[in-house]
């Protein structure tokens, strides 16, 4: 089984794209819309915290107090 | 705050549900050994360092680093991260765009896993050309491309097992760590101090300039994979300590070790540093002489002149440019050449070669050049090296 399947876009939005792209280094509309997609799927999932959690704040504070920074 | 590179502070490290998810999923799963740059990467990707890289480059964005040095999307971004293995692994294992597969270390320690989103076969000596000027193998950088495979898997990681740093481990602060401590000591501008050598004198002075103009330093050494013949990581840890607690004062320093690899790219690799120390909450990044570089590959100044090539904004961190400090025994302290009208045969200044020569010979560096403290650790470690190779 192919692991790509098809996706039908209207013909100007297709014909838009080649234009659009250009010489960006994309070598087709496909790769395009897939980067695309790729990246917007990429912002729908939840999002990784970067923050501290209660815990790792305390364990953090201990740390840098054992390091004679805080 | 300081924002990380490309707006978001990432973090690839397993909460508990997902722990549990790959766990169960690991007897499943291909497995991929990593080198030691591989996984010092996967910790660097997973803490947020190398914020805003998620995993391992796929080709849309390692081409671009590649030829413009920025990552498709546009951001900065001066060097290749990548997992390569060989062609022949990816056919005989079968291992194809869409799956998960573990990456282990040599030992077949399972440290993360990745979602495989590209697998591409790579121009290793178009890479070494891009990136590091150069295709002479003689290159550490170039050298280590030439042993690594040819294909490059692309996707997303998730760290399981943080790779451990044995006694280093107390000074291992990760991006999160050093914002909260920049945080709470209240230091709105920070410079980061990039090294994979002992600090002598010059550093300090460069250092300390720096101190001048911002609130803190972060004294900020490379503790993953160095050159064989740099320093030891424990040697060099000694020397930082000594000199922390005697020259400087502790409420404006902070050390954290960096778990990064070396990859002896000049230019390129002082705007990589930089991002980073971004990432970790910095706001300014000292740039010395021919940092990064590795014998004669790179001019003096380029690692300064490549910031050019970039808008102030894109960038974020502000460079420090420090052009050559010694100890001038007319001036009678520590200068540059942008400060001190005198001619070299008043400066002090040692060779690598020479400071190897003198400490092998059990001869203390003056201490215009590097503290006492400082040599006399060096000087411990010589005499032991020399001892275990006489022996």
């Amino acid at each position: 089984m192919s692991d790509r399947v098809s996706i039908k876009i209207p013909r100007p939005l297709y014909v838009r794209l080649q234009q659009v792209i250009g010489d960006s280094g994309f070598s087709s509309p496909t790769d395009f819309i897939v980067f695309v997609l790729r990246d917007l799927v990429g912002t729908l999932e939840p999002e990784r915290q970067g923050e501290l959690s209660d815990d790792e704040l305390v364990a953090v504070r201990k740390k840098l107090e054992n390091l004679g920074y805080l | 705050m300081i924002e990380a590179h490309g707006g978001r502070l990432i973090s690839r490290i397993a909460n508990e549900s997902e722990q549990e998810r790959w766990r169960a999923e690991l007897p499943n799963l291909k497995r991929v050994t990593m080198n030691r740059r591989e996984l010092s990467d996967v910790e660097m990707i997973a803490t947020g360092a190398m914020s805003p890289l998620e995993g391992f480059m796929g080709r849309r964005d390692y081409e671009h680093v590649c030829e413009h040095g920025r990552l498709a999307n546009g951001i900065p971004w001066t060097i290749p991260i990548t997992l390569a293995v060989t062609s022949e692994i990816v056919a005989a294992e079968q291992i194809e765009i869409g799956e998960n597969v573990a990456l282990q270390d040599s030992e077949g320690t399972v440290f993360a896993v990745l979602e495989i989103s590209d697998i591409y076969k790579v121009d290793k000596d178009h890479e070494a050309q891009s990136v590091l000027k150069t295709t002479d193998a003689a290159h550490p950088g170039v050298a280590y491309l030439q042993s690594t495979g040819d294909t490059y898997l692309g996707g997303k990681i998730t760290m399981l097992q943080r790779p451990t740093q044995d006694r280093f481990e107390d000074f291992r602060l990760d991006p999160r760590e050093t914002r909260f401590l920049f945080k709470e000591k209240g230091w709105d501008t920070i410079a980061a101090f990039q090294t994979r050598n002992p600090i002598h004198r010059a550093h300090e002075y460069l250092q300390k300039c720096a101190l001048e103009l911002v609130d803190a330093l972060l004294i900020h050494p490379i503790m993953g994979e160095t050159k064989s013949d740099d320093i030891p990581p424990d040697v060099r840890l000694e020397c930082y300590n000594a000199l922390l607690k005697g020259y400087y004062q502790a409420d404006r320093v902070a050390m954290s070790i960096l778990p990064a690899a070396m990859r002896y790219a000049g230019p390129r690799e002082a705007i990589f540093h930089a991002i980073i120390r971004k990432n970790y909450g910095c706001t300014h990044f000292i740039v010395g002489r021919d940092h990064a570089g590795v014998g004669g590959y790179y001019g003096t100044y380029d690692a300064h002149n490549i910031f050019k090539e970039f808008e102030a904004l894109e960038i974020g961190i502000t460079p420090l440019f420090f052009d050559h400090a010694f100890y001038c025994n007319t001036c009678n302290n520590m200068a540059s050449q942008k400060t001190c009208p005198h001619g070299s045969d008043q400066h002090v200044f040692l060779s690598g070669t020479k400071i190897r020569e003198m400490l092998s010979n059990g001869e203390s560096l003056p201490p215009e050049f590097t503290r006492p403290e400082v040599s006399e650790i060096l000087q411990r470690h010589y005499s032991n090296e020399t001892a275990t190779v006489s022996s």
